[in-house]
């Protein structure tokens, strides 16, 4: 086989690559930074290949067409950023329970509202997960390299297919804008999901079987006419009032994810096995941790780092084992606390949990890493 | 002008709704006298018309009253969010150009939170036929005024007249690019049927603002005897055809929306538009 030429890529154009590699065949958004960089590339890759790019007239619009687009057959994804992934709340919403396959890149910057819109952020984490009204599963994923982007964003793909529901692709503007040599894996060499193909006789086809916890999904014009509504509904897919299958639909679609999070979950373990101290964080602040746990460990120091690269559903079970055997768990985040909640919810009081949090629109430094660990070595 | 039982007689022809509804479904939500019924019994008739396949038919709809109407019909349905029936819909038809994309949509729905999506859909002039179901009210959430409320007129949340100026769906599509522009009324039917079925075979952004009473809501708080009452004095007495409008004079024409195809043009369609850039880049490869 002939030498794969690396290329040097930007974040956002890595997610490109990832979602063609994915078998994207259709995008809708509008622009923002700093993820505008996704739709551009998409704009000019996707005819290429026989895909669809549309720019809409709104994020709403943007989210609202790619939903569109999933049901017609196509894997599709919409980008965005702050103000725009508020504006896509309501559909995030409808996708979860019209469980149809979609993939949202999320890059944060800073906010509330405009914010710092060039300025990294990780504060979008539980908008992520509660931005939508009412219950609802979520599955996020958390690259914090250039290439991890590529391969986060297909495993995102085959989650949306798999389990049938938006995942979201977080990921701060450090790691979209940063540029990394990576190499364009071959056709074969990812794993890809296609989503399940309804085989049944169009008249026995229920969009929703009770039978199934992800029910195969038949596009629209394939013969199988069937109704989609955001409103509770039947297996049928039509509204229904009646409490008991509004009851067992609505767990449902959180069960499907939930029961199957072992599979879903995908941590980073760095030099944890005898640590005193855990650091856990994601995306461009698990690069600082990454280099603070090398200097520490220079110096003899025990510290380790978690990283989850699925954030939701949280990695319940890894936190919770390590609260059992370190003294502390330190949590950097660029935002004013939100997954040290969730640490400190799995570690039950078994050890200190404390946060090293940063709003100013800089990147949280190895140096304030080293710093914060050192109270509890 | 013949009589609505005139009208009766001529649309008696036996037709077979039930082949494109769910009759399972039914009944439907809509209160007695309410026009939403009337117009799906139009558009199924002039979606036989003009020989649709079910299969290829993706009706979407937003929130409201007359956005239920998807679930009633043998389709490909898609009942979607309040106000974005016309972005997904513009997702559907660009993913699946083949499928011919209908969309039912309300004067709230399509006109107020809706609104941009109506205007930027007609702008591309991405090919689907929108009917806009103009009952000049919130039926759904029980009557509170809406964009084609007219002035002065009683709703929940107008109860001392309403102060707003109303929208004309018409010259809003038109201005916004859509290449296909008319008007109906629930009570005009067979009109109403063929100018669907003109809307259905044109290529492009077909709008049909096709206005009905919602009897319960705008019909008891303005004072109309009864649904008839509504139908006889806004859409029979209020409305005149276009074709008929060139013969009148101007003051005949006081006070008229007008009815029929109001604006008609041929212009590059959306997807047609895409799909040249797709050949033209796989040729660009060979
Ligand atoms: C985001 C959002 N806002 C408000 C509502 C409440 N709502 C439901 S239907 C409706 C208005 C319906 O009016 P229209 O579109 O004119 O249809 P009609 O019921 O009159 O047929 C409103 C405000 C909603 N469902 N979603
Ligand atoms: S409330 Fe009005 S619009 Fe809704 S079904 Fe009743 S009559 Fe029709």
């Amino acid at each position: 086989m002939a030498q794969k030429k690396k290329r040097l890529l930007q974040g956002n154009e890595a997610c490109v690559e990832g979602a063609l590699y994915a078998g994207c065949r259709f995008y809708s958004g509008y622009p923002i930074t700093p993820s505008t960089e996704v739709a551009e590339g998409m704009s000019v890759r996707l005819p290429k290949v026989g895909g669809k790019f549309i720019q809409m007239e709104d994020e709403i619009g943007g989210i609202a067409a790619a939903i569109g687009g999933s049901l017609a057959g196509l894997k599709s994804m919409t980008a965005t950023s702050g103000p725009g992934f508020s504006l896509k709340q309501e559909c995030i919403g409808y996708a979860c329970i019209a469980e149809v396959p979609l993939v949202i890149v999320d890059v944060m910057r800073g906010g509330p509202a405009t914010g710092y819109p060039t300025g990294p952020s990780q504060s979008d984490i539980m908008a992520a997960k509660w931005g939508t009204h009412g219950d609802h599963p979520v599955i996020a994923v958390t690259p914090s390299s250039v290439p991890e982007i590529l391969t986060e964003t297909v495993r995102a793909f085959n989650l949306a297919e798999k389990y049938r529901t938006p995942v979201m692709v977080l990921y701060d503007e450090i790691v979209g804008h940063m540029r990394e040599p990576l190499t364009i894996p071959e056709p074969g060499e990812l794993e890809v999901v296609d989503r399940e193909k309804a085989t049944c006789k169009p008249e026995e086809y229920f969009p929703y079987d009770d039978r199934h916890l992800v029910a195969p999904l038949a596009p629209f014009g394939s013969g199988y006419r069937f109704h989609v509504t955001g409103l509770n509904h039947k297996q049928d897919g039509f509204p229904t009032n009646d409490p008991k299958v509004i009851d067992r639909n609505n767990r449902r679609i959180i069960e499907k994810v939930e029961t199957d999070k072992e599979r879903i979950w995908k941590n980073e373990e760095t030099a944890l096995d005898d640590a005193e101290v855990a650091i856990f964080t994601i995306g461009s602040t698990a690069r600082s941790a990454r280099f603070a746990v090398n200097e520490l460990r220079k110096s003899g120091l025990k510290v380790g780092l978690l990283r989850p690269l699925t954030i939701w559903p949280f990695p319940d079970a890894a936190v919770a084992e390590l609260s059992k055997r370190v003294n502390a768990i330190v949590v950097p985040e660029l935002n004013l606390g939100q997954m040290v909640h969730e640490v400190e919810r799995c570690a039950r009081g078994n050890c200190e949990v404390e946060a090293l949090t940063r709003v100013d629109g800089e990147p949280i430094t190895p140096a304030q890493i080293m710093h914060a660990v050192r109270k509890y070595l | 002008m013949s009589t609505i039982a005139e009208k009766k007689e001529k649309v008696s022809v036996p037709f077979d709704y039930n082949k494109y509804l769910r009759p399972n479904k039914l009944p439907h939500i809509w209160c007695p006298g309410c026009g939403h019924g009337i117009v799906l019994k139009a558009l199924l008739r002039a979606i036989d018309r003009a020989g649709l396949e079910k299969d290829n038919i993706c009706m979407v709809s937003g929130i409201g009253c007359s956005s239920r109407t998807p679930g009633y019909v043998d389709f490909n349905t898609l009942h979607t969010l309040h106000g974005r029936a016309m972005a997904f819909a513009t997702g559907v038809k660009l993913a699946k150009p083949e499928l011919k994309v209908i969309v039912i949509t309300g004067d709230g729905d399509a006109l107020a939170i809706g609104g941009n999506h109506f205007i930027h859909a007609c702008r591309r002039n991405i090919d689907m036929t929108v009917l806009v179901m103009t009952n000049s009210t919130y039926g759904m959430t029980g009557g509170q005024y809406s964009p084609t409320t007219p002035l002065d007129a009683i709703a929940t949340t107008s109860r001392y007249g309403n102060i707003e100026p109303p929208f004309d769906a018409c010259e809003m599509a038109r201005a916004s690019g859509a290449t296909f522009v008319a008007r109906g009324t629930a009570y005009h039917t067979i009109e109403l049927e063929r100018t669907i079925h003109d809307a259905l075979v044109h290529k492009g952004t077909s709008i049909v603002d096709v206005i009905d009473a919602c009897p319960t809501y705008f019909g008891r708080a303005n004072k109309y005897k009864s649904a008839t009452h509504m139908m006889e004095l806004i859409e029979k007495d209020g409305t005149v055809n276009v074709k008929q409008a060139e013969k009148l004079p101007p003051e005949k024409l006081e006070g008229k929306v007008l009815r029929g195809v109001l604006h008609k043009v041929e212009r590059p369609e959306y997807c047609e538009q895409y799909e040249n850039l797709i050949m033209q880049k796989a040729a660009a490869k060979k």
